[in-house]
């Protein structure tokens, strides 16, 4: 039976976030990485890059391909790990192979949520989760022309996946629910702003709406029936509604379960030796100072690194992140970090300036002096500073004043503050 | 570990920094040409912070725990343990500016030609002394190595 010091299953921002963080300490122990994609690690939010041909398949690739070997790492791909006895410390892959590990990572990422749609089980309909969707995606679009493509979800990813098929020359819609796009991570003012930006490079966006059914022929969708009764061609469906954490694997077994794996601020589940982190896990988040889904990619490399430095001996905790998304929609960019408004029942105080002319906007969040949350919309540069400020719990107080400012960034901060960011190495 | 570090006190803001940080990065390293003869400026990656009186130049500072590398999407930001530095290469970079989120010092700035790249200090490991640092009148931007750091700061 092969047996590993260091045992992850997941190859993507947690699990490397772990491998390179135990390479740090331990050069050799012996570590394997398992997952059910085939293909050497890639950025998975670059799917849509690949998709809109704004980069070259290489590209996509996440670290160089000597990266496994050069880290001592068997990456064992295309295989599924299928059942934990954490009793007895071993896996069990899909083609029955046993694998004993001394210390786990559950770094199983997310899996997309299809809604129970008429039509989905006879008609073709692709997600927007993995590089094989975006392959897959690019072989449909290489083999027949299409007109119109539908994508259900007005999120990061379905905006995303509505971006690479308008480079790609396709109209496309996009259907949301709810009344605007992306209104998980952005407000009212800069959701308006992105579907601007959106819809003026020819996105047609149809927020308060979904669609009941599948329709078309010989297996392939010919369109939508939408929930107001009307027809929509198309000749591409696209489900990009969301992720949830991918949790199958520990499902019935001793792991304490919430919305996802429930860790502590060290990534260690209730189980000894057992770790998780990334889109599957429930990790801290310092805003809230509660554990909750934070599925991003920060997050998952940051979470999986610190679980890798305690898997690997040493003890650190995992105090750095929070909602936070940095994105670009036709290069026009926003990020945005923490709370979009004030939660139910909590007074903050809300900084605004919004420039129409340079569809420009900037919002700050405050309580009791600090900073609970950010959105920066086509003018991004220094937004890490905010966010630091954020993380430190830093009193703004003093300068608060000058937060709302074009170019507001270190040389603003108060001389202690100036001093760390001018001379410390951390 | 190779580090400039600012010192407000003796800034001038003069922003020579910047400018030889732009003929470094220049396709040929002549300050005339780097300016006036050719088609694609280089940006410069350290940038003068001014308020006032008050001013320095802010580039990379290497962090030990560099999130700017964790947090990239794309592979693009790296460390390089050749040199002991973060790297970052626009080749791979999309443009989609978490680095930019996860710098809390806002050394990362957006390439400003358009590219829809980010452009990051590279510390200017093939010279001696970086660029800026040479360059600075007033010793407000010093190369500090690892082992000396006790007696620079
Ligand atoms: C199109 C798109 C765009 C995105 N854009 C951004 C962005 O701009 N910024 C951002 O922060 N985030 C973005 N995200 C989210 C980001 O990609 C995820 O948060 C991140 O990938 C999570 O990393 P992870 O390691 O937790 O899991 P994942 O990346 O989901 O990887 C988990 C891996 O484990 C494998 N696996 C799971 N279970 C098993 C098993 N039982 N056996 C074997 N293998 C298994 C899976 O197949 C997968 O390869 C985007 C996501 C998508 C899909």
């Amino acid at each position: 039976m092969r047996h590993y010091k260091y045992l992850i299953i997941g190859n993507s921002a947690g699990g490397i976030g772990a491998a390179e963080a135990i390479r740090k300490t331990d050069k050799e122990g012996s570590m394997a990485i398992i997952s059910d994609e085939e293909h050497h690690v890639y950025g998975r939010p670059l799917i849509s890059y690949y998709l809109g041909d704004e980069i070259d398949y290489d590209k996509i690739f996440y670290r160089p391909f000597d990266f496994y070997d050069k880290k001592k790492i068997d990456a064992i791909l295309g295989k599924k790990a299928v059942k934990v006895d954490f009793d007895r410390s071993i896996v069990t892959l899909d083609d029955a192979e046993e694998i004993e590990y001394e210390k786990l990572l559950l770094a199983t990422g997310g899996t997309p949520f299809v809604p129970p749609i008429k039509g989905l089980d006879k008609y073709e309909h692709f997600s927007f989760i993995t590089l094989d969707d975006s392959l897959k995606i690019r072989e449909r679009l290489s083999r027949k022309k299409i007109e119109t493509a539908i994508v259900l979800g007005g999120g990061l990813i379905g905006l995303k996946a509505a971006e690479a098929l308008t480079m790609r020359g396709i109209n496309v819609k996009v259907v949301e629910l709810a009344d605007r796009v992306l209104s998980p991570v952005l407000d009212e003012q800069a959701s308006a702003i992105i579907q601007d930006v959106v819809e003026s490079e020819g996105v047609e966006v149809i927020t308060g709406h979904t669609f009941n059914e599948v329709v078309g022929n010989g297996g392939m969708a010919n369109g939508v029936i939408m929930d107001t009764g009307v027809k929509i061609d198309c000749g591409l469906v696209i489900i990009a509604i969301g992720v949830r954490p991918r949790i199958d694997l520990v499902k019935d077994s001793p792991v304490k379960l919430n919305r996802g794996i429930v860790v502590n601020k060290h990534m260690e589940t209730n189980i000894p030796n057992v770790y998780a982190c990334g889109d599957c896990a429930e990790v801290y988040d310092f805003l809230s100072d509660n554990f909750r889904l934070t599925p991003l990619w920060p997050t998952a490399y940051v979470g999986g690194n610190i679980a890798g430095h305690n898997m690997a001996g040493n003890a650190k905790e995992y105090v750095w992140g929070t909602g936070m998304n940095a994105v670009d929609f036709f290069g026009f960019p926003v990020i945005s970090a923490g709370y979009i408004n004030p939660p139910e029942g909590q007074e903050m105080e809300v900084l605004t300036k919004i420039e129409p002319e340079n569809m420009t906007y900037k919002k700050f969040l405050i309580q009791d002096n600090r900073i609970m949350g950010m959105i920066f919309v086509n003018e991004v540069d220094r937004a890490g500073v905010i966010l630091g400020l954020m993380r430190d719990k830093v009193d703004v107080s003093s300068f608060k004043d000058d937060l709302l400012r074009i170019d507001f960034g270190a040389v603003h901060l108060p001389i202690k503050l100036r001093e760390e960011i001018n001379t410390a190495a951390v | 570990m190779r580090r400039v570090i600012a010192k407000e006190e003796v800034c001038i803001g003069c922003r020579l920094c910047e400018i030889w940080c732009q003929v470094q990065h220049s396709d040929t390293k002549d300050i005339i040409k780097a300016f006036k003869k050719e088609d694609k400026q280089a940006v410069p990656r350290v940038h003068v912070e001014e308020e006032g009186a008050r001013s320095f130049g802010l580039q990379c500072r290497n962090c030990e725990e560099p999130y700017c590398v964790y947090s990239c999407i794309s592979g693009a930001m790296y460390y390089d343990e050749e040199t002991g530095t973060v790297q970052h290469d626009p080749e791979k970079c999309v443009g989609c500016w978490t680095c930019i989120m996860a710098c809390h010092r806002g050394a990362i700035l957006r390439d400003e030609r358009g590219e829809r790249v980010a452009a990051k200090c590279d510390m200017c490991t093939e010279l001696e002394v970086p660029a800026c640092v040479a360059h600075c009148p007033n010793e407000a931007l010093i190369l500090v190595e690892d082992d000396q750091e006790e007696e620079t700061e």
